[in-house]
């Protein structure tokens, strides 16, 4: 076990847009090599009350990237006089990541919303390039989930589809990426606030070759044989 | 008695060559009890970081008096029942009354590895084999490069890091089977918390003098709904 791997995300990040807000959706699992450092991690971090970015990648450099930015949006805000814009922010992220491409691996993911163009979503993977997308996935579970959204995608959604998409999503790429696991966390944001949401295992849906799980194999043994009756 | 096996490259200056796993399972678990040996493995075969194939049996009965668990690369696993099922098949074929014990078994197990070993061709498995034989258990392990023992608890893979220290803790002389089965059960939901290439199906495999069962796959159930996950960052934003 290499405990001195440097601590990384796998991870499971999306951001989808609905019809009103945004819905940022992540798994929870931090690892040290193959060693599960964190299992509920939380990888949806504040930048703003209306801004939030999911991280993957390096668990330090994604940290140190969103620490800064939430400094220069705090010092941004004061002096604009109102809340930042989705754009500032992710345009912030992008700074940092382009311009320090050579030292920092860490794909984000930036969702919010502001009074002039309402929920957006940003993806800015390695490298720092910077799109604006109805939806962004990304992390190493992300491979899991093309094929699944280039199907199950659809424009103008509610938010109870958009959430329930994003946890679908989630739990099925946590199915199949080692490096994702745990719990499923959302952040919705929308003109009325944030709301956090939390999903443990047992409230997510089963998919192939899963089981219903159980306390113990004594329980499936003393249900599984009732004493014949003699007539 | 193969005509011809993997290891045979047909060329005397031989290419020195150590694999790479491909398909790999995880963590088998095995402790002897008062009737005999349980063993207990998860049913992943991952493809890297993929968790690829969810059903695979990595615990195999040997014969009438041992069970055999791998983790490790798959493809070298099946090697490795093949050559046992043509062991015991000789073994049958004297028709002596004589049966091959968990101790031999081992044995053989180590002589191929060990022997891979030193070609630097390995099998790449750590094996776990447990038995009983004329009321005696037996347990013990052997690993891609041939260090094999015995003890009274033993584990491949992540289980040497999580489960050994819980079993050292709470293992004793002539635990029942229920007892037996709880404390495996706890060891492999640590695993399935901790080590990222665990899969929430397992089987858990008993072997008594009377003979082998391999229970049906099951899932555990885990626990997340402490406090302390629902809001980890609440009072210190952008830390994990």
């Amino acid at each position: 076990m290499d405990l001195n791997a440097p601590h990384s995300m796998g991870t499971t990040i999306i951001g989808v847009t609905y019809d009103g807000g945004v819905v940022l959706g992540a798994d929870s699992r931090t690892s040290t090599g193959m060693y599960v450092a964190n299992r509920a991690s939380d990888k949806i971090t504040q930048l703003t009350d209306n801004v939030y970015i999911c991280r993957s990648g390096s668990a330090a450099d994604s940290q140190i990237v969103s620490d800064y930015v939430r400094y220069f949006l705090h010092q941004h805000t004061i002096q604009l006089g109102q809340p930042a814009t989705v754009k500032v922010a992710a345009n912030l992220v992008r700074l940092l990541s382009y311009n320090n491409k050579n030292m920092l691996q860490t794909g984000m993911i930036v969702g919010g919303w502001d009074k002039y163009e309402g929920g957006k979503i940003y993806g800015i993977p390695l490298g720092g390039t910077i799109l604006e997308q109805p939806f962004a996935i990304g992390g190493s579970g992300s491979s899991y989930l093309y094929g699944f959204f280039d199907q199950a995608w659809k424009e103008g959604m509610s938010k109870d589809e958009a959430e329930q998409l994003v946890v679908k999503a989630v739990s099925l790429a946590i199915a199949r990426d080692g490096a994702s696991g745990g719990v499923v966390r959302t952040v919705i944001i929308n003109s009325d606030g944030v709301t956090r949401n939390f999903y443990p295992s047992d409230k997510l849906p089963l998919w192939h070759e899963e089981l219903e799980p159980q306390n113990s194999l004594l329980d499936i043994l003393s249900a599984a044989s009732p004493e014949p009756m003699n007539i | 008695m193969k005509l011809l096996d993997s290891t045979d490259s047909g060329n005397s200056s031989s290419i020195e060559r150590t694999q790479y796993p491909y398909v790999t399972g995880t963590s088998v678990i095995g402790i002897k009890y008062k009737d005999g040996i349980l063993m207990a493995a998860d049913m992943g075969a991952s493809y890297g970081s993929t968790l690829r194939y969810k059903s695979v049996e990595r615990v195999k009965p040997v014969g009438k008096h041992s069970l055999i668990g791998a983790s490790g690369e798959i493809s070298d696993f099946q090697e490795i029942l093949r050559s046992l099922d043509e062991l015991i098949l000789y073994d049958n074929m004297w028709d002596d009354g004589n049966s091959l014990g968990p101790k031999e078994v081992h044995n053989y197990l180590t002589r191929m590895m060990y022997n891979r070993r030193n070609k630097f061709d390995p099998l790449w498995n750590s094996l776990v084999l447990g038995g009983v034989k004329n009321g005696q258990k037996y347990l013990g392990m052997v690993s891609m490069i041939g260090v094999h023992f015995e003890d009274n608890h033993v584990a491949t893979g992540f289980g040497n890091h999580l489960a050994r220290p819980i079993l050292r803790d709470e293992w004793h002389e002539n635990l029942t089977f229920e007892d037996g089965v709880k404390l495996l059960e706890k060891c492999m939901r640590v695993l399935l918390y901790r080590d990222r290439s665990a899969v929430n199906k397992l089987q858990i495999a008993k072997i008594t003098e009377e003979g082998v069962t391999v229970s049906q796959p099951y899932a555990l159930k885990t626990f997340w709904n402490f406090n302390a996950f629902q809001n980890p960052t609440a009072g210190a934003e952008g830390s994990w």
